[in-house]
């Protein structure tokens, strides 16, 4: 029989909720890495029992978890991220120059095809790759070196390489995003990288259609069509149907377009999920109700789901990659909130129910489907 | 409570780590017991430290510089050995074993 093992990063350590494919009742594991932060938790689609784990704090710096029996034990695997070469200046808040300097892993995003390699988005703004279950990682240097990096900025949460998306149809294009930079996408498996940035328009910036400097949130694609990604930016949902080449808003009658998550239905490429967080000032829902809104139409068009999510004095933000789907029948959807609740819909959002209540502030969701 | 890696002869250096960190390095104990050759100085100490307990690497000194990282501090003998040289000679009570070294978290926020 089925079941689904969700995946929680928070401030303050990491849980494992299991259910079977019901999704009625769970259990709850952890904390894990107590005290921690964990940005990030993600499995192998090879193997679903090798997890990676992303801790790290103020004080002790970056540490790479990984565990091969499905959370039920870790060890620390390397936690030394070198930029090839010297890495050179960004720009820094107030627009002078700043000396690249790794702050943390935002983001893991397992390969496709082989159980051993492993992808890390990290801050300051880079993508690494492990070939062998994070033993060793390597900068692919093509995209921090690729022209544009000097003009990159930090976003408030800092320059994170958050979003890391494999084509499941062609292991040479990757897709990445950066706060705030932009999306970008390799057709050469990480030599070359050109920004794909084209119909974004941010109006926080000098230039509100440049090439780069976009503050995009986050990035979500369908298997079955690699070519249409959808973007939850920092203002505006927007959509591809080229691979990134062009991009057009589908905000629609959404009541706010702010936002940090965005997912994508596991059965219809079509439906997407969105939570709209007030303002770029407030980071909460708007008017005290947890609405997740989903299009059925990839955009433009979307209706709230508010089933079983509180609909009052509710002030709480979700974010970039607190949302999560499963692949069961009937598509299972998860979010995570800075109070500390996981709410998790097994009708594809049509009624939600709490997972647990009360954990730290979630940094990330991910969900396994394991048969 | 006791110590992780005693030797069974000749002073050894006793090390205090904050409690993540022994948690990270699944040490029990409340010191470690390490071989360091003479003269005892911190970088020596963490060479150790991290050549037995290699998850430790990059937590108390930055990869690359090598510098202790911001927010941890380093104690021996009731003194702040933070801004010293690392390669300074350790105090005799910390290289005789009598004395351990402290490594601690600084008290910054929750």
């Amino acid at each position: 029989m089925s079941s689904v093992r969700v995946l929680v990063g928070t401030r303050k350590g990491a849980f494992i909720l299991m259910s079977d494919g019901k999704r009625k009742d769970w259990t709850v594991s952890g904390p894990l890495f107590a005290g921690w932060e964990i940005y990030h938790m993600k499995g192998s689609p090879v193997d679903p029992n090798r997890l990676y784990a992303s801790q790290s704090s103020s004080w002790s710096g970056q540490v790479v978890q990984r565990s091969d029996d499905g959370g039920a034990t870790w060890n620390a695997v390397s936690n030394k991220f070198a930029y090839a070469g010297v890495p050179g200046t960004h720009q820094w808040y107030d627009g002078t120059p700043h000396p690249w300097e790794f702050k943390r892993v935002w983001h893991f995003e397992p390969s496709l095809t082989d159980a051993d390699a492993v992808f890390a988005g990290v801050e300051d703004a880079a993508l690494f790759k492990s070939p062998d279950g994070g033993a060793t990682w390597e900068e692919l240097k093509g995209l921090r070196e690729h022209g544009t990096g000097p003009r990159w900025q930090p976003g408030a949460g800092g320059m994170c390489l958050h979003t890391v998306i494999l084509d499941p149809s062609n292991a040479d294009r990757i897709f990445i995003a950066i706060s705030a930079a932009g999306a970008f996408r390799t057709d050469d498996g990480g030599k070359s990288w050109k920004p794909i940035n084209k119909g974004l328009v941010s109006q926080y910036i000098p230039d509100p259609t440049a090439e780069v400097g976009h503050c995009v949130h986050h990035v979500a694609m369908h298997s079955s069509r690699p070519n249409v990604l959808f973007m939850q930016k920092h203002w505006d949902v927007m959509r591809s149907d080229d691979a990134g080449d062009n991009w057009h808003e589908v905000s629609g009658n959404l009541p706010t377009d702010f936002g940090f998550t965005i997912d994508v239905h596991a059965h219809e490429p079509e439906t997407i999920f969105v939570v709209p967080i007030k303002s770029d000032a407030e980071h909460f829902v708007p008017d005290g109700k947890l609405r997740v809104f989903r299009s059925k139409t990839g955009g433009n068009e979307w209706e709230a789901l508010e089933k079983g999510l509180p609909q009052k004095d509710c002030y709480v933000n979700v974010l970039r990659d607190a949302m999560a789907v499963d692949s069961l029948d009937k598509c299972g959807v998860y979010f995570g909130t800075s109070g500390g609740q996981v709410y998790t819909s097994p009708d594809a959002g049509d009624s939600w129910a709490p997972i647990v209540r009360d954990l730290p502030a979630v940094l990330s969701v991910e969900v396994q489907t394991l048969q | 409570m006791t110590d992780a890696g005693a030797t069974k002869g000749g002073p050894a250096i006793r090390v205090a780590l904050p409690y993540h960190l022994r948690t990270l390095a699944k040490i029990e104990s409340a010191e470690v017991r390490l071989e360091v050759a003479a003269p005892v100085t911190v970088r020596r100490v963490l060479d150790a430290l991290e050549a037995r307990y290699s998850m430790l690497g990059g937590t108390i000194r930055e990869y690359g510089t090598g510098q202790r990282r911001a927010f941890m501090r380093i104690f021996a003998c009731e003194e702040d050995w933070s801004h010293e040289s690392m390669d300074a000679e350790l105090p005799e009570p910390v290289a005789a074993g009598r004395e351990p070294l402290l490594i601690l978290g600084a008290i910054a926020g929750g």
